[in-house]
């Protein structure tokens, strides 16, 4: 009896019961999870794996927009830069191009000033000429007259009259300017 | 062994393999024994647990579904994607379940007023061990035929003639058998050698406290009390590092029977 005992206790030797009812409790388990409810957790798990994915997408495109908006930007903005370099440029030039123009339309005026300026002292010192070889002539006829006509025995008398004529001459002169 | 002649001897013994010897919970029912009403409540218990937590995923997590994906991402990164890789989600249901089934049943052992580890019936190891055999000689049939299957195991390539004498002989008993065995023999010797040693220190600590408590008895009770404590903590990291072997080595025993080793 005792012997059975000890034979049918060995920790080693598996009970036929046990192994169903370990069996069967298993199966339940891997039905019920395993078969069940694993499946719903590893669809929600895909899911947000694809929501997070999706996110990072959506980010990266957003990215990426962003990257395209700013280059664009950046080209316009050095396109404007090149377009202001250009017309500063233009301007220079007709500035300096209008520059040479005035000078050259000064200079010019200039000389046709002087020109006239020329034509018009040529004319009055033709016209001096005239009136100043007329005047000596009719002074040089005068003095010589007058040389002649008096007698020339004193030198101071002489000395005077050449002075008077000197005098007369002068103020003529000066009557002629005016 | 019965309790009377322990009273009456009034003398310590320590307590041996009768702590596994369970009567029936009803008479006439001989399988019913406390071994198998916990192995049902076990089985219940993990499948209330994973219905609170999956019934019906969110998408954001709230409450009890954390934890559920906690203990199913550690069994799909830790057991099943190490050998299994992508395969792993295939075979998580299985693993997924085993894993949670054999710890709810080792943890027992901790659970007061239960206080039975449920793995160390060898019966229990031995159903899921031979489940896990059947299903691997299938796979390993069907993925590299029937021939296949044995000459990949047994004649490994890459070896020097004359040494397959001697190794496929080892590897035809070693991966066919004994791994299977064994398989199921790590579990319940933990788990009865993890129960046997604090049923021991339990003891020493009642007996020599509370039966027959003597000035020089006194410490070694208390030593017993504050090694059960220490034990019972020990123990609880035994139970989950169980659990995790067991399911881990059926994730390759699975990979095995997929792809030839080596």
């Amino acid at each position: 009896m005792y012997l059975l005992a000890a034979e049918e206790n060995n920790p080693l030797i598996p009970h036929p019961a046990e192994m169903v009812v370990g069996g069967f409790a298993f199966l339940l388990v891997l039905f019920f999870v395993g078969r069940l409810l694993v499946p719903r957790i590893q669809k929600t798990l895909q899911e947000r794996t694809e929501a997070i994915e999706g996110g990072l997408k959506k980010a990266a495109d957003a990215q990426e927009e962003a990257q395209q908006a700013l280059k664009e930007y950046r080209e316009q903005l050095a396109e404007a830069r090149h377009e202001a370099a250009r017309m500063r440029d233009e301007a220079r030039e007709q500035g300096a191009q209008i520059k040479v123009e005035l000078r050259e339309e000064a200079q010019a005026e200039a000389r046709r000033l002087v020109e006239a300026a020329h034509v018009q002292i040529e004319a009055d010192r033709q016209q001096a000429f005239a009136q100043l070889r007329t005047e000596i002539g009719r002074l040089s006829t005068d003095l010589a007259a007058r040389i002649v006509g008096e007698s020339l025995e004193d030198e101071a008398r002489q000395r005077r009259t050449v002075d008077r004529f000197l005098e007369e001459l002068e103020s003529s002169n000066t009557q002629a300017v005016r | 062994m019965s309790a009377a002649p322990l009273l009456a001897a009034d003398e310590f013994q320590a307590p041996g393999l009768g702590l596994f010897d369970w009567p029936p919970l009803v008479e006439g029912a001989a399988w019913f024994n406390k071994p198998a009403l916990l192995a049902l409540v076990a089985a219940l218990l993990v499948i209330v647990f994973v219905y609170a937590a999956f019934s019906r995923p969110k998408l954001v997590p709230r409450g009890v579904q954390n934890i559920g994906e906690l203990a199913y991402e550690f069994t799909r990164e830790q057991i099943a994607r190490p050998f299994l890789g992508k395969d792993s989600d295939r075979w998580m249901p299985l693993l997924f379940s085993m894993f949670l089934f054999v710890w709810i049943m080792n943890l027992f052992g901790s659970i007061i007023f239960v206080q039975f580890p449920v793995m160390s019936r060898i019966g229990y190891p031995a159903v899921l061990a031979i489940g896990v055999w059947v299903l691997v000689m299938y796979l390993g049939i069907k993925h590299q035929g029937p021939i296949g299957f044995f000459k990949n195991v047994m004649f490994p390539p890459g070896l020097p003639g004359w040494i397959y004498v001697m190794v496929a002989p080892i590897e035809l008993v070693s991966t066919f058998f004994l791994r299977h065995i064994t398989h199921a023999i790590r579990l319940f010797a933990t788990m009865m050698a993890g129960h046997l040693i604090i049923a021991l220190f339990s003891e020493v600590g009642w007996h020599f406290l509370f039966v027959q408590l003597t000035p020089l008895g006194a410490p070694v009770g208390v030593l017993g009390v504050i090694m059960t404590i220490l034990l019972t903590a020990f123990e609880l990291f035994i139970q989950a590092l169980q659990a995790y072997v067991f399911a881990l080595l059926t994730a390759m025993f699975i990979n095995d029977a997929l792809r030839p080793a080596h």
